[in-house]
Protein backbone atom coordinates (compact mmCIF):
# COMPACT_ATOMS: atom_id res chain seq x y z
CA UNK A 1 0.00 0.00 0.00
CA UNK A 2 1.34 3.57 -0.83
CA UNK A 3 1.73 6.31 1.60
CA UNK A 4 -0.38 8.52 2.03
CA UNK A 5 -0.14 11.86 -0.40
CA UNK A 6 0.42 14.51 2.47
CA UNK A 7 -1.86 17.62 1.19
CA UNK A 8 -1.20 21.08 3.94
CA UNK A 9 -3.90 23.23 3.87
CA UNK A 10 -3.87 26.60 4.23
CA UNK A 11 -7.42 28.55 4.48
CA UNK A 12 -9.88 30.96 6.08
CA UNK A 13 -13.23 30.12 6.49
CA UNK A 14 -13.17 26.87 5.49
CA UNK A 15 -14.89 25.56 8.86
CA UNK A 16 -17.45 28.57 9.06
CA UNK A 17 -18.23 27.65 5.56
CA UNK A 18 -19.32 24.50 6.20
CA UNK A 19 -16.76 22.68 3.62
CA UNK A 20 -13.78 21.49 5.26
CA UNK A 21 -15.59 18.44 5.08
CA UNK A 22 -16.03 18.09 2.03
CA UNK A 23 -12.32 19.08 1.46
CA UNK A 24 -11.50 16.15 3.46
CA UNK A 25 -13.70 13.87 1.61
CA UNK A 26 -12.09 15.27 -1.48
CA UNK A 27 -8.27 14.05 -0.33
CA UNK A 28 -9.64 10.59 0.74
CA UNK A 29 -11.05 9.93 -2.33
CA UNK A 30 -7.82 10.31 -4.02
CA UNK A 31 -5.77 8.18 -1.06
CA UNK A 32 -4.70 11.50 0.40
CA UNK A 33 -4.67 13.34 3.48
CA UNK A 34 -5.35 16.56 4.32
CA UNK A 35 -3.59 18.68 6.88
CA UNK A 36 -3.00 21.82 8.89
CA UNK A 37 1.37 22.82 9.44
CA UNK A 38 1.71 22.89 13.18
CA UNK A 39 3.13 25.97 14.58
CA UNK A 40 3.13 27.91 17.51
CA UNK A 41 1.42 30.82 18.29
CA UNK A 42 4.71 32.73 18.54
CA UNK A 43 5.63 32.24 14.90
CA UNK A 44 2.70 33.71 13.38
CA UNK A 45 3.16 37.50 14.05
CA UNK A 46 7.45 37.01 13.02
CA UNK A 47 6.16 35.35 10.04
CA UNK A 48 3.83 38.07 8.94
CA UNK A 49 6.46 40.76 9.62
CA UNK A 50 8.89 39.10 7.55
CA UNK A 51 6.27 38.33 4.96
CA UNK A 52 5.57 41.81 4.99
CA UNK A 53 1.84 41.85 3.86
CA UNK A 54 -0.28 43.39 6.49
CA UNK A 55 -3.80 41.72 7.01
CA UNK A 56 -5.89 42.19 9.95
CA UNK A 57 -7.87 38.50 10.02
CA UNK A 58 -6.07 36.21 11.83
CA UNK A 59 -6.89 33.51 10.05
CA UNK A 60 -5.33 35.02 7.19
CA UNK A 61 -1.82 35.45 9.52
CA UNK A 62 -2.22 31.72 10.47
CA UNK A 63 -2.04 31.08 6.34
CA UNK A 64 0.88 33.21 6.16
CA UNK A 65 3.05 31.36 8.25
CA UNK A 66 1.80 28.14 7.58
CA UNK A 67 2.71 28.59 4.22
CA UNK A 68 6.36 30.27 4.95
CA UNK A 69 6.79 27.04 7.31
CA UNK A 70 6.46 24.91 3.90
CA UNK A 71 8.50 27.13 1.94
CA UNK A 72 11.18 27.43 5.07
CA UNK A 73 10.95 23.59 5.41
CA UNK A 74 9.76 23.13 9.20
CA UNK A 75 6.59 21.09 8.24
CA UNK A 76 6.84 18.73 5.09
CA UNK A 77 4.20 18.22 2.61
CA UNK A 78 3.95 16.99 -0.99
CA UNK A 79 1.19 19.50 -2.21
CA UNK A 80 -0.48 22.71 -0.96
CA UNK A 81 -3.94 23.53 -0.83
CA UNK A 82 -4.92 27.16 -0.24
CA UNK A 83 -8.52 28.27 0.18
CA UNK A 84 -10.40 31.37 0.96
CA UNK A 85 -13.98 32.24 1.20
CA UNK A 86 -15.16 33.40 -2.50
CA UNK A 87 -15.64 37.44 -2.43
CA UNK A 88 -13.87 38.15 0.09
CA UNK A 89 -11.06 40.90 -1.04
CA UNK A 90 -8.39 40.75 1.70
CA UNK A 91 -8.06 36.69 1.56
CA UNK A 92 -7.51 36.83 -2.16
CA UNK A 93 -5.09 39.08 -2.20
CA UNK A 94 -3.40 36.68 0.15
CA UNK A 95 -4.57 33.72 -1.26
CA UNK A 96 -2.60 34.66 -4.66
CA UNK A 97 0.34 36.33 -2.87
CA UNK A 98 0.95 33.40 -1.11
CA UNK A 99 0.68 30.48 -4.06
CA UNK A 100 3.07 32.79 -5.92
CA UNK A 101 5.66 32.99 -2.79
CA UNK A 102 5.34 29.22 -2.69
CA UNK A 103 5.69 28.65 -6.22
CA UNK A 104 8.55 30.42 -6.83
CA UNK A 105 10.70 29.41 -3.40
CA UNK A 106 9.35 25.45 -3.79
CA UNK A 107 9.08 22.65 -5.97
CA UNK A 108 5.51 22.08 -4.26
CA UNK A 109 2.29 21.73 -6.66
CA UNK A 110 -0.26 24.28 -5.33
CA UNK A 111 -3.63 24.67 -6.27
CA UNK A 112 -5.94 27.86 -5.18
CA UNK A 113 -9.99 27.80 -4.88
CA UNK A 114 -12.42 29.94 -3.10
CA UNK A 115 -15.28 28.41 -1.96
CA UNK A 116 -18.74 29.01 -0.81
CA UNK A 117 -20.97 26.81 1.46
CA UNK A 118 -21.65 25.06 -2.47
CA UNK A 119 -18.90 23.82 -3.04
CA UNK A 120 -18.35 19.96 -2.77
CA UNK A 121 -16.23 17.63 -2.63
CA UNK A 122 -16.87 16.72 -6.36
CA UNK A 123 -15.94 19.82 -7.20
CA UNK A 124 -12.24 19.33 -5.68
CA UNK A 125 -11.90 16.01 -6.65
CA UNK A 126 -10.20 16.71 -10.19
CA UNK A 127 -7.61 19.24 -8.19
CA UNK A 128 -7.08 16.96 -5.34
CA UNK A 129 -5.92 14.11 -7.44
CA UNK A 130 -4.11 16.39 -9.67
CA UNK A 131 -2.52 17.36 -6.11
CA UNK A 132 -1.28 13.53 -5.93
CA UNK A 133 -0.58 12.88 -9.31
CA UNK A 134 2.04 15.26 -9.64
CA UNK A 135 3.51 13.82 -6.10
CA UNK A 136 2.88 10.37 -6.61
CA UNK A 137 3.91 10.15 -11.02
CA UNK A 138 6.74 12.43 -10.94
CA UNK A 139 8.39 9.89 -12.73
CA UNK A 140 5.99 8.92 -15.08
CA UNK A 141 5.31 12.94 -15.86
CA UNK A 142 9.10 13.13 -16.59
CA UNK A 143 8.24 10.77 -19.32
CA UNK A 144 8.83 12.65 -23.27
CA UNK A 145 8.61 10.28 -25.56
CA UNK A 146 5.63 7.62 -26.62
CA UNK A 147 6.96 4.28 -27.14
CA UNK A 148 4.96 1.13 -28.70
CA UNK A 149 1.24 1.25 -29.45
CA UNK A 150 -1.10 2.79 -26.84
CA UNK A 151 -4.26 4.70 -27.12
CA UNK A 152 -5.44 7.09 -24.93
CA UNK A 153 -9.44 8.39 -24.68
CA UNK A 154 -10.75 11.37 -23.17
CA UNK A 155 -14.09 11.59 -21.96
CA UNK A 156 -14.92 15.14 -21.84
CA UNK A 157 -18.45 17.15 -21.43
CA UNK A 158 -18.94 17.88 -24.74
CA UNK A 159 -16.92 15.62 -26.84
CA UNK A 160 -14.98 12.00 -26.66
CA UNK A 161 -11.77 11.84 -28.38
CA UNK A 162 -9.40 9.29 -28.90
CA UNK A 163 -6.30 9.02 -30.02
CA UNK A 164 -4.08 5.89 -31.12
CA UNK A 165 -0.07 6.52 -31.09
CA UNK A 166 2.83 4.37 -32.43
CA UNK A 167 6.62 5.16 -31.85
CA UNK A 168 5.75 8.70 -31.10
CA UNK A 169 3.49 9.85 -33.29
CA UNK A 170 -0.15 9.89 -33.50
CA UNK A 171 -1.30 7.59 -36.14
CA UNK A 172 -5.27 7.60 -35.42
CA UNK A 173 -7.81 9.99 -33.93
CA UNK A 174 -11.61 9.81 -33.36
CA UNK A 175 -13.60 12.32 -32.24
CA UNK A 176 -17.25 12.24 -31.15
CA UNK A 177 -19.73 14.16 -29.20
CA UNK A 178 -20.24 12.86 -26.00
CA UNK A 179 -23.83 11.67 -25.72
CA UNK A 180 -23.74 8.21 -23.77
CA UNK A 181 -20.46 7.86 -22.14
CA UNK A 182 -19.82 4.35 -22.94
CA UNK A 183 -21.29 4.40 -26.62
CA UNK A 184 -18.95 7.74 -27.22
CA UNK A 185 -16.08 6.05 -26.66
CA UNK A 186 -16.71 2.90 -28.21
CA UNK A 187 -17.11 4.94 -31.13
CA UNK A 188 -14.24 6.91 -30.90
CA UNK A 189 -11.58 4.02 -30.39
CA UNK A 190 -13.28 2.80 -33.24
CA UNK A 191 -12.33 5.13 -35.53
CA UNK A 192 -9.12 6.04 -34.09
CA UNK A 193 -8.43 2.06 -34.18
CA UNK A 194 -10.09 1.55 -37.96
CA UNK A 195 -7.83 5.04 -39.23
CA UNK A 196 -4.95 3.37 -37.48
CA UNK A 197 -5.09 0.07 -39.69
CA UNK A 198 -5.32 -1.41 -36.34
CA UNK A 199 -6.93 -3.72 -33.63
CA UNK A 200 -7.41 -3.42 -30.26
CA UNK A 201 -5.27 -6.71 -29.96
CA UNK A 202 -2.53 -4.28 -30.67
CA UNK A 203 -2.99 -1.79 -28.57
CA UNK A 204 -0.62 -2.38 -25.97
CA UNK A 205 -1.73 0.35 -23.24
CA UNK A 206 -4.77 2.18 -22.63
CA UNK A 207 -4.65 5.70 -20.53
CA UNK A 208 -8.18 7.80 -20.48
CA UNK A 209 -8.98 11.08 -19.09
CA UNK A 210 -11.95 13.37 -18.91
CA UNK A 211 -15.06 13.61 -16.87
CA UNK A 212 -16.08 9.94 -17.99
CA UNK A 213 -12.23 8.27 -17.38
CA UNK A 214 -13.53 6.45 -14.19
CA UNK A 215 -16.02 4.73 -16.42
CA UNK A 216 -14.63 4.50 -19.55
CA UNK A 217 -11.36 3.26 -17.95
CA UNK A 218 -12.98 0.72 -16.39
CA UNK A 219 -14.70 -0.41 -19.68
CA UNK A 220 -11.73 -0.37 -21.61
CA UNK A 221 -9.55 -2.06 -18.86
CA UNK A 222 -7.45 0.80 -19.01
CA UNK A 223 -4.04 0.91 -17.58
CA UNK A 224 -3.99 4.62 -16.42
CA UNK A 225 -6.65 6.74 -15.53
CA UNK A 226 -5.86 10.03 -14.34
CA UNK A 227 -7.33 13.53 -14.35
CA UNK A 228 -6.87 15.90 -17.32
CA UNK A 229 -5.00 18.43 -15.58
CA UNK A 230 -1.42 16.70 -15.14
CA UNK A 231 -2.88 14.94 -18.57
CA UNK A 232 -3.57 18.14 -20.75
CA UNK A 233 -0.61 19.75 -19.37
CA UNK A 234 1.54 16.86 -20.49
CA UNK A 235 -0.31 16.53 -23.96
CA UNK A 236 0.21 20.15 -24.31
CA UNK A 237 4.02 20.74 -23.55
CA UNK A 238 4.49 17.36 -26.05
CA UNK A 239 2.58 18.33 -28.66
CA UNK A 240 3.68 22.29 -28.61
CA UNK A 241 7.60 20.68 -28.24
CA UNK A 242 8.29 22.39 -25.28
CA UNK A 243 8.55 19.45 -22.86
CA UNK A 244 11.37 21.76 -20.70
CA UNK A 245 11.21 24.47 -19.14
CA UNK A 246 7.86 27.44 -18.11
CA UNK A 247 5.27 27.19 -20.09
CA UNK A 248 1.36 28.07 -19.78
CA UNK A 249 -1.42 25.83 -20.38
CA UNK A 250 -4.61 27.46 -21.77
CA UNK A 251 -7.75 24.59 -21.51
CA UNK A 252 -11.09 26.26 -22.64
CA UNK A 253 -13.24 23.31 -22.10
CA UNK A 254 -17.14 22.85 -22.65
CA UNK A 255 -17.61 23.14 -19.07
CA UNK A 256 -14.73 24.09 -17.47
CA UNK A 257 -11.76 26.11 -18.09
CA UNK A 258 -8.36 24.96 -16.60
CA UNK A 259 -5.13 27.28 -16.85
CA UNK A 260 -2.14 25.74 -15.62
CA UNK A 261 1.31 26.88 -15.03
CA UNK A 262 3.54 24.17 -16.37
CA UNK A 263 7.31 23.36 -15.33
CA UNK A 264 9.39 21.22 -16.96
CA UNK A 265 5.87 19.34 -18.51
CA UNK A 266 4.71 19.38 -14.81
CA UNK A 267 2.03 21.65 -13.66
CA UNK A 268 3.24 24.28 -10.31
CA UNK A 269 0.01 26.28 -10.07
CA UNK A 270 -3.26 25.60 -11.95
CA UNK A 271 -6.94 26.55 -11.41
CA UNK A 272 -9.54 25.21 -12.75
CA UNK A 273 -12.97 27.02 -13.23
CA UNK A 274 -16.47 25.72 -13.65
CA UNK A 275 -19.01 27.90 -12.00
CA UNK A 276 -19.60 29.97 -15.44
CA UNK A 277 -21.43 28.89 -18.75
CA UNK A 278 -20.08 32.45 -20.13
CA UNK A 279 -16.50 31.77 -19.49
CA UNK A 280 -16.98 28.33 -21.22
CA UNK A 281 -16.91 26.31 -24.32
CA UNK A 282 -20.46 26.91 -24.14
CA UNK A 283 -21.00 30.39 -24.66
CA UNK A 284 -19.49 29.75 -28.11
CA UNK A 285 -21.76 27.05 -29.37
CA UNK A 286 -24.83 29.11 -28.58
CA UNK A 287 -23.32 31.79 -30.49
CA UNK A 288 -22.66 29.78 -33.58
CA UNK A 289 -26.17 28.72 -33.38
CA UNK A 290 -27.54 31.87 -33.09
CA UNK A 291 -25.38 33.11 -35.87
CA UNK A 292 -26.56 30.41 -37.93
CA UNK A 293 -23.15 28.72 -38.40
CA UNK A 294 -21.40 25.65 -37.86
CA UNK A 295 -18.80 25.77 -34.84
CA UNK A 296 -15.99 25.26 -36.97
CA UNK A 297 -17.26 28.13 -39.05
CA UNK A 298 -16.91 31.09 -35.93
CA UNK A 299 -13.72 31.03 -35.46
CA UNK A 300 -13.10 32.71 -39.22
CA UNK A 301 -15.97 35.02 -38.68
CA UNK A 302 -15.00 36.21 -35.54
CA UNK A 303 -11.58 37.05 -37.44
CA UNK A 304 -13.01 39.39 -39.87
CA UNK A 305 -15.13 41.17 -36.98
CA UNK A 306 -14.05 43.89 -34.60
CA UNK A 307 -15.74 43.01 -31.31
CA UNK A 308 -15.57 46.56 -30.08
CA UNK A 309 -18.77 47.23 -32.03
CA UNK A 310 -21.01 45.39 -30.33
CA UNK A 311 -21.80 46.30 -26.51
CA UNK A 312 -21.99 43.35 -24.11
CA UNK A 313 -23.24 44.15 -20.83
CA UNK A 314 -22.81 40.60 -19.27
CA UNK A 315 -20.46 37.58 -19.45
CA UNK A 316 -23.78 35.51 -18.41
CA UNK A 317 -24.46 32.89 -20.94
CA UNK A 318 -27.94 34.43 -21.38
CA UNK A 319 -27.46 37.67 -20.30
CA UNK A 320 -24.80 38.18 -23.08
CA UNK A 321 -26.46 36.19 -25.55
CA UNK A 322 -28.99 38.91 -25.13
CA UNK A 323 -26.40 41.45 -25.54
CA UNK A 324 -25.32 39.62 -29.35
CA UNK A 325 -29.33 39.57 -30.32
CA UNK A 326 -29.90 42.97 -29.52
CA UNK A 327 -26.98 43.94 -31.33
CA UNK A 328 -27.84 41.82 -34.27
CA UNK A 329 -31.04 43.34 -34.04
CA UNK A 330 -29.70 46.80 -34.36
CA UNK A 331 -28.37 46.04 -37.16
CA UNK A 332 -24.30 45.15 -36.13
CA UNK A 333 -22.69 42.50 -38.52
CA UNK A 334 -22.43 38.61 -37.72
CA UNK A 335 -18.54 39.12 -37.61
CA UNK A 336 -18.77 42.01 -35.30
CA UNK A 337 -21.12 39.72 -32.76
CA UNK A 338 -19.14 36.23 -33.49
CA UNK A 339 -15.68 38.73 -32.26
CA UNK A 340 -17.56 40.13 -29.50
CA UNK A 341 -18.39 36.52 -28.46
CA UNK A 342 -14.73 35.04 -28.82
CA UNK A 343 -13.52 38.14 -26.52
CA UNK A 344 -16.33 37.63 -23.92
CA UNK A 345 -14.79 34.57 -23.20
CA UNK A 346 -11.30 35.11 -23.41
CA UNK A 347 -11.42 38.06 -21.23
CA UNK A 348 -13.83 36.20 -18.40
CA UNK A 349 -11.06 33.17 -18.26
CA UNK A 350 -8.60 36.33 -18.14
CA UNK A 351 -9.84 37.85 -15.64
CA UNK A 352 -11.46 35.03 -13.54
CA UNK A 353 -8.70 32.17 -14.01
CA UNK A 354 -5.57 33.99 -15.04
CA UNK A 355 -4.87 35.76 -12.65
CA UNK A 356 -4.66 32.97 -10.56
CA UNK A 357 -1.43 31.36 -12.04
CA UNK A 358 1.58 32.80 -12.88
CA UNK A 359 1.95 33.35 -16.88
CA UNK A 360 4.70 32.45 -18.57
CA UNK A 361 5.86 32.54 -22.15
CA UNK A 362 5.10 30.12 -24.17
CA UNK A 363 1.44 30.47 -23.81
CA UNK A 364 -0.56 26.92 -25.26
CA UNK A 365 -4.07 27.06 -26.04
CA UNK A 366 -5.46 23.09 -26.72
CA UNK A 367 -8.54 21.72 -25.83
CA UNK A 368 -11.76 22.17 -29.16
CA UNK A 369 -12.03 26.12 -28.15
CA UNK A 370 -8.25 26.29 -29.58
CA UNK A 371 -9.80 25.43 -33.19
CA UNK A 372 -11.84 28.84 -32.73
CA UNK A 373 -9.24 31.17 -34.02
CA UNK A 374 -11.16 34.34 -33.32
CA UNK A 375 -10.97 32.84 -29.65
CA UNK A 376 -7.25 32.22 -29.85
CA UNK A 377 -6.39 35.83 -30.92
CA UNK A 378 -9.11 37.65 -28.33
CA UNK A 379 -6.43 35.92 -25.75
CA UNK A 380 -3.51 36.99 -27.56
CA UNK A 381 -4.85 40.48 -27.69
CA UNK A 382 -5.54 39.83 -24.22
CA UNK A 383 -2.06 38.51 -22.77
CA UNK A 384 -0.34 40.67 -25.82
CA UNK A 385 1.43 37.58 -26.87
CA UNK A 386 1.59 35.53 -28.99
CA UNK A 387 -0.43 32.42 -28.27
CA UNK A 388 0.74 28.54 -29.70
CA UNK A 389 -1.43 26.29 -30.85
CA UNK A 390 -0.34 22.80 -31.48
CA UNK A 391 -1.07 20.68 -33.75
CA UNK A 392 -4.09 17.86 -32.69
CA UNK A 393 -4.84 20.85 -30.15
CA UNK A 394 -8.58 19.59 -30.08
CA UNK A 395 -6.91 15.64 -28.84
CA UNK A 396 -5.12 17.24 -25.90
CA UNK A 397 -6.31 14.72 -23.54
CA UNK A 398 -6.02 11.50 -25.58
CA UNK A 399 -2.69 12.55 -26.44
CA UNK A 400 -1.48 13.08 -22.53
CA UNK A 401 -3.40 9.91 -21.85
CA UNK A 402 -1.38 8.04 -25.05
CA UNK A 403 1.94 9.44 -23.72
CA UNK A 404 1.46 8.37 -20.40
CA UNK A 405 0.13 5.22 -20.78
CA UNK A 406 3.48 3.92 -23.20
CA UNK A 407 5.29 4.24 -19.04
CA UNK A 408 2.76 1.38 -18.77
CA UNK A 409 3.97 -1.37 -21.25
CA UNK A 410 5.29 -4.55 -20.12
CA UNK A 411 9.07 -4.47 -19.74
CA UNK A 412 8.68 -0.42 -19.24
CA UNK B 1 -27.12 38.21 36.44
CA UNK B 2 -26.65 39.81 33.01
CA UNK B 3 -25.86 38.03 29.54
CA UNK B 4 -22.60 40.38 28.70
CA UNK B 5 -21.13 39.55 24.90
CA UNK B 6 -17.48 39.22 25.38
CA UNK B 7 -14.97 40.28 22.20
CA UNK B 8 -12.83 38.55 21.62
CA UNK B 9 -15.44 35.52 21.85
CA UNK B 10 -12.84 33.40 22.23
CA UNK B 11 -10.92 34.89 24.96
CA UNK B 12 -11.34 32.37 28.28
CA UNK B 13 -9.74 35.12 30.33
CA UNK B 14 -12.98 37.36 29.54
CA UNK B 15 -15.12 34.46 29.65
CA UNK B 16 -13.64 33.76 33.41
CA UNK B 17 -13.70 37.33 34.34
CA UNK B 18 -17.42 37.82 33.21
CA UNK B 19 -18.37 34.69 35.31
CA UNK B 20 -16.36 35.36 38.31
CA UNK B 21 -17.97 38.69 38.89
CA UNK B 22 -21.47 36.84 38.41
CA UNK B 23 -22.70 37.47 35.35
CA UNK B 24 -23.37 35.13 32.50
CA UNK B 25 -20.65 35.32 29.32
CA UNK B 26 -21.72 34.86 25.94
CA UNK B 27 -18.87 33.97 23.66
CA UNK B 28 -17.48 31.21 21.31
CA UNK B 29 -17.64 28.44 23.64
CA UNK B 30 -20.88 28.67 24.48
CA UNK B 31 -22.07 28.91 20.56
CA UNK B 32 -20.25 26.19 19.59
CA UNK B 33 -21.36 24.01 22.38
CA UNK B 34 -24.82 24.65 21.27
CA UNK B 35 -23.62 22.74 18.15
CA UNK B 36 -21.35 19.73 19.90
CA UNK B 37 -24.60 19.05 21.78
CA UNK B 38 -27.16 18.45 18.87
CA UNK B 39 -27.48 15.32 18.25
CA UNK B 40 -26.58 13.92 15.25
CA UNK B 41 -23.41 16.28 14.30
CA UNK B 42 -19.84 15.20 14.18
CA UNK B 43 -17.34 16.85 16.97
CA UNK B 44 -15.78 19.98 16.26
CA UNK B 45 -14.46 21.37 13.91
CA UNK B 46 -16.56 19.29 11.59
CA UNK B 47 -20.23 20.44 13.62
CA UNK B 48 -20.66 23.58 11.11
CA UNK B 49 -22.34 22.39 7.87
CA UNK B 50 -23.54 24.38 4.91
CA UNK B 51 -26.63 25.06 6.45
CA UNK B 52 -24.76 27.64 8.69
CA UNK B 53 -23.61 30.36 5.83
CA UNK B 54 -27.45 30.11 4.75
CA UNK B 55 -28.76 30.50 8.70
CA UNK B 56 -26.05 33.63 8.36
CA UNK B 57 -28.30 35.58 5.60
CA UNK B 58 -30.21 36.82 8.61
CA UNK B 59 -27.39 38.86 9.54
CA UNK B 60 -25.13 39.43 6.47
CA UNK B 61 -26.48 39.88 2.38
CA UNK B 62 -25.46 36.60 0.34
CA UNK B 63 -22.97 38.39 -1.49
CA UNK B 64 -20.66 38.71 2.02
CA UNK B 65 -18.04 35.66 1.84
CA UNK B 66 -19.83 32.37 3.12
CA UNK B 67 -17.19 32.05 5.98
CA UNK B 68 -18.71 35.37 7.51
CA UNK B 69 -22.16 34.26 7.39
CA UNK B 70 -20.81 30.87 8.66
CA UNK B 71 -19.68 32.65 12.03
CA UNK B 72 -22.47 35.27 12.07
CA UNK B 73 -25.18 32.27 12.40
CA UNK B 74 -23.23 31.44 15.72
CA UNK B 75 -22.54 34.55 16.46
CA UNK B 76 -25.82 36.53 15.50
CA UNK B 77 -27.77 34.69 18.15
CA UNK B 78 -25.38 35.33 21.13
CA UNK B 79 -25.51 39.20 19.91
CA UNK B 80 -29.60 39.37 19.88
CA UNK B 81 -29.37 37.41 23.32
CA UNK B 82 -26.56 39.85 25.11
CA UNK B 83 -27.58 42.56 27.83
CA UNK B 84 -24.58 43.86 27.95
CA UNK B 85 -20.72 43.71 26.12
CA UNK B 86 -17.32 43.93 27.13
CA UNK B 87 -14.60 44.68 23.80
CA UNK B 88 -11.46 44.66 24.15
CA UNK B 89 -9.48 45.49 21.45
CA UNK B 90 -5.59 45.75 20.41
CA UNK B 91 -5.77 42.01 21.59
CA UNK B 92 -3.11 39.37 21.50
CA UNK B 93 -3.72 36.59 19.59
CA UNK B 94 -2.97 34.66 22.59
CA UNK B 95 -5.54 36.01 24.47
CA UNK B 96 -8.51 35.22 22.32
CA UNK B 97 -8.64 36.41 18.58
CA UNK B 98 -11.97 36.07 16.27
CA UNK B 99 -10.38 34.50 12.53
CA UNK B 100 -11.94 37.27 10.53
CA UNK B 101 -11.78 40.83 9.96
CA UNK B 102 -15.11 41.79 8.54
CA UNK B 103 -16.80 39.86 10.76
CA UNK B 104 -14.85 41.48 13.76
CA UNK B 105 -16.42 44.56 11.78
CA UNK B 106 -19.91 43.43 11.79
CA UNK B 107 -19.65 41.92 15.13
CA UNK B 108 -18.53 45.48 16.84
CA UNK B 109 -21.11 47.44 14.23
CA UNK B 110 -23.70 45.22 15.53
CA UNK B 111 -22.95 45.41 19.20
CA UNK B 112 -22.37 49.32 19.07
CA UNK B 113 -26.26 49.70 17.49
CA UNK B 114 -27.58 47.65 20.04
CA UNK B 115 -27.89 50.05 22.56
CA UNK B 116 -26.92 47.73 25.68
CA UNK B 117 -24.29 49.07 27.70
CA UNK B 118 -20.68 48.39 26.64
CA UNK B 119 -17.25 48.76 28.02
CA UNK B 120 -14.56 48.87 25.34
CA UNK B 121 -11.06 48.50 26.35
CA UNK B 122 -7.63 48.44 25.19
CA UNK B 123 -5.55 45.42 25.86
CA UNK B 124 -3.08 45.75 28.89
CA UNK B 125 0.25 46.21 27.40
CA UNK B 126 1.44 45.82 30.94
CA UNK B 127 1.11 44.86 34.53
CA UNK B 128 -0.38 47.67 35.97
CA UNK B 129 -2.56 48.37 33.16
CA UNK B 130 -3.77 45.02 33.62
CA UNK B 131 -4.30 45.44 36.80
CA UNK B 132 -6.58 48.47 35.81
CA UNK B 133 -8.32 46.32 33.04
CA UNK B 134 -9.24 43.94 35.41
CA UNK B 135 -10.76 46.91 37.90
CA UNK B 136 -12.18 48.88 34.56
CA UNK B 137 -14.39 45.37 34.05
CA UNK B 138 -15.29 44.40 37.75
CA UNK B 139 -16.80 48.09 37.72
CA UNK B 140 -18.43 48.02 34.68
CA UNK B 141 -20.31 44.54 35.72
CA UNK B 142 -21.19 45.32 38.84
CA UNK B 143 -22.88 48.74 37.63
CA UNK B 144 -24.95 46.13 35.09
CA UNK B 145 -28.57 46.95 35.98
CA UNK B 146 -29.17 43.10 37.01
CA UNK B 147 -26.09 42.78 38.58
CA UNK B 148 -24.57 42.22 41.73
CA UNK B 149 -25.19 38.65 42.89
CA UNK B 150 -21.46 38.10 43.70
Amino acid sequence: MSRKVRIAQLSCGSEYSGVQKEIYEAAESVDAEVFFPDIALADVERAVDTFGLDVRSADLKLMIARGKALVEGTVDADGVFIGTCFRCAEAAIVRNELRRYIHEHSRLPVVSYSFTERTTAGTLLTRMEALTTIARRRALLAREEQTGITMGVDSGSSTTKAVVMKDNEIVGTGWHPTTEVIKSAESVVADALEMAGLTREDIQAVGTTGYGRFLIGKHLGADLIQEELTVNSKGAVYLAGHQRGASTVIDIGGMDNKAISVLDGIPGTFTMGGICAGASGRFLEMTAKRLGVDITELGPLAMKGMGKNVPMNSYCIVFGTQSLVNALAAGSSREDVAAAACHSVAEQVFEQQLQEIDIKEPVIMVGGTSLIEGLVYAMGQLLQTEIVVPPHSQYIGAVGSALLASGFIKGE
Amino acid sequence: MAKVFIYPATSLILSDLVARFGHKPLGAALGIRERIQTAGVDSPPLQITPEEPKRGLKYAAVEVPSGVRGRMAIYGPLLEEAEAAIIVTDADLAFGCMGCARTDELILFSLRQSGIPILELKYPANEEEGVQFVAAVKKFLDGLENGGET
